[in-house]
């Protein structure tokens, strides 16, 4: 073994190679799951790959999928760098839809992309003060980041539905309050020759935006060495609490950017279905991904393929919608228990050169 | 006879004890967990997982008690699960909880379609308030035997982390992993132990929620019951008999939002239903301080390093 080992082996390789063989490994699993359901492992990846890659058509339903996932991913991964496990990805979506629905209501009369500029800067703001909650209250007063986000999330979704069922409510929205919608000439339109909206392209930008300010940034330099050693950074006159307030502005940020998204581009309207759970599937994804926002970029691709087949294997194989959930689950799993393995090749390197 | 605002007080009582009930048992889980060092934030799956597995046995054998009993199993082979992959180096327990919660509520889903229809059998509940003769009060003493259960659970669990060799154990493992290793502990299997004993507790909270109150299973079924778990160990200071006033409080704070609109008090439902997350917030905030680790803290806890 030690032999062939070479060279090549080196740091961005290691991951890479450690994430597929976590992967096939899940999909062992997955296919030996689906078997004991009764269906063919075959032929359900068949279709899984048909319906999220297969056409033109599905490529453009995963990526609708794909576009609010690396948004989120964001918020758990940047504060990830700072050793913050945040899981308020989904208040911040929330918050983030709430507040660019509101304001571009007081604006009837402005022109689309005024609305829409302001929308996005009120959906980030939102967003970034909410994660920002979490991110002082760990440094000022020592509360898990963890716990603090979890509950904002709740908080977040109750303040939704109270003020679309009140102040903002929508009186035509019988069954499903809502705000008022914020009119045909503001939506987000479409990439010109497909039907995706401009939220991939959000999506894309800003986890490159991610990856260039952690890692090619004074500032992304601070914070990798914060998220290393607290104490060190401490020591070496890092103003840790500055950075963790900002990172975690940052992140919320793009979660409520995804919120303007969801308002901007398909719903015209805050209520309830902004509570999509992409939040919580963001965590998956920067997991996945190992917090680096280039790689999430190709990992929520994947994800929003895989939710992107539910429908079709329900009806193709009998399977019920939460198979995928399940699927998800196995990856995680499989991909968290990888972590143990790191290191371990570079120690058969070293053999090798030796 | 007229009850009119003390109406809301009966009616928060008896909502502290039929929505506590759940909780009281993930806390306990929980804190057990909590006790041996780890996070097990994956108890919202191992809740779902619980309601569907004692609805599916309960449905098929007839006897819900025999439910209760299985969801507790389904949860203990989720927490062996949990507690292996965590037992590695370097694999943080948060993200596995996480995982976990993923995996155990799209395996619930999964298993629990065909039982989204059909009627399963209930659990019975003890009348303590025969000797009212006002409708409220009765109805608020209806009370579940599991939740005796819990109050002996929440006992037994306190007596024996403080006074039995086993209880030393865990809390020394939980204190300290290098201390427990030096003395000989088995680290690793203690916590696999703690761990699949606290899920037990938390798949039989879950087997509450189909079988008694609110007595379905639907995917809807758990509103976060399994997540809170982990806020409300902190707030009951890792102490099993704090889970059961701090189940409490949060089952009275979830009640006051329906109670009061019984009354008329319309206004801000949804506000109201934010109140046990509010609390809890305030409570942490209260009660952290970065110069001083809490008291009763377990030290190889990860968040509180």
């Amino acid at each position: 073994m030690s032999v062939a080992v070479p060279q090549i082996l080196n740091k961005a390789l290691e991951p890479f190679l450690i994430i597929v063989g976590s992967l096939t490994v899940s999909m062992v699993l997955f296919g030996i799951f689906v078997a004991s359901a009764g269906a063919d492992p075959f032929e359900v990846y068949q279709t899984m790959y048909r319906a999220a890659f297969g056409t033109s058509f599905s490529w453009q339903n995963t990526l609708v999928r794909a576009a609010p996932l690396m948004l989120t991913a964001l918020c758990t991964a940047l504060p990830g760098y700072l050793g913050l496990i945040i899981i308020g990805g989904e208040g911040a979506v929330v918050m983030g839809g709430l507040f660019a629905a509101i304001v571009a209501l007081t604006m009837p009369t402005a022109p689309p992309i005024v609305v829409l500029t302001t929308m996005a800067l009120a959906g980030m703001v939102a967003g970034g003060v909410w994660l920002m909650i979490g991110g002082a209250l760990r440094h000022y007063r020592a509360v898990n980041e963890t716990i603090s986000s979890l509950l904002l999330n709740y908080i977040a979704i109750a303040l939704l539905n109270h003020l679309v069922t009140s102040t903002f409510r929508d009186p035509e929205s019988l069954n499903h309050p809502s705000t008022h919608h914020i009119g045909e000439a503001n939506m987000i339109g479409v990439i010109p020759g497909t039907d995706l909206h401009w939220g991939l392209v959000f999506g894309i930008v800003a986890c490159v935006i991610a990856w260039f300010l952690m890692h090619h940034t004074v500032f992304g330099f601070a914070s990798r060495i914060a998220g290393g050693n607290v104490r060190a950074a401490q020591v070496a006159g890092l103003p840790v609490g500055r950075l963790i307030l900002t990172i975690c502005c940052v992140a919320g940020a793009a979660g409520g950017l995804a919120g303007m998204l969801e308002v901007a581009a398909i719903h015209g309207r805050a209520n309830d279905t902004l509570n999509a759970n992409y939040g919580y599937a963001g965590i998956l994804v920067a997991f996945v991904a190992r917090n680096n926002p280039l790689a999430i970029i190709p990992v929520a691709v994947l994800l929003g393929g895989i939710r992107a087949s539910s429908g079709l294997l329900q009806r193709a194989h009998e399977l019920p919608d939460a198979t995928v959930l399940v699927m998800q689950g196995i990856i995680f799993l499989v991909i968290l228990f990888s972590e143990t393995l790191y290191g371990r090749f570079a120690k058969l390197q070293k053999q090798g050169a030796s | 006879m007229e009850v009119g605002w003390w109406g809301v007080l009966i009616a928060v009582l008896g909502g502290a004890i039929r929505i506590g009930t759940p909780f009281l048992f993930v806390s306990l889980g929980e804190c057990l967990t909590e006790k041996s060092g780890r996070i097990n934030l994956g108890l919202e799956g191992t809740l779902v997982m619980g309601a569907m597995t004692g609805y599916a046995i309960s449905l098929h054998s007839g006897s819900p008690w025999l439910g209760v009993l299985c969801a507790g199993l389904a949860g203990m082979v989720l927490g062996v699960l949990h507690s292996w992959i965590c037992s590695f180096q370097r694999v943080n327990d948060i993200a596995v909880g996480i995982a976990m919660m993923l995996f155990g509520t799209g395996l619930a889903f999964f298993l629990g379609k065909p039982y989204i229809q059909p009627s399963a059998p209930r659990l019975p509940s003890i009348d303590l308030g025969g000797w009212s003769d006002i409708p409220q009060l009765q109805a608020a003493l209806q009370i579940n035997a599991l939740f005796l259960v819990g109050i002996v659970v929440a006992v037994v669990l306190g007596w024996m982390l403080k006074n039995t060799a086993w209880g030393l154990k865990v809390r020394v493992v939980g204190e300290s992993a290098d201390a427990a290793r030096a003395l000989g502990l088995p680290v690793d299997r203690i916590r696999i132990m703690s761990t699949a004993m606290g899920e037990f507790l938390a798949g039989i909270g879950g087997s509450y929620l189909s079988l008694y109150y609110p007595f379905n299973w639907s995917e809807g079924l758990s509103s976060g019951q399994g997540l809170m778990a982990v806020a409300l160990v902190i707030f009951a200071r890792w102490q099993p008999i704090g889970c059961l006033w701090v189940s409490l409080l949060w089952g009275g704070a979830a009640a006051l939002g329906p109670s009061l609109q019984s009354v008329g008090v319309t206004g801000g439902y949804y506000i109201f239903n934010a109140i046990p997350y509010i609390m809890t917030l305030a409570m942490m905030i209260i009660t952290c301080s970065p110069k001083r680790t809490l008291v009763g803290v377990p030290r190889e806890l990860t968040m509180t390093r």
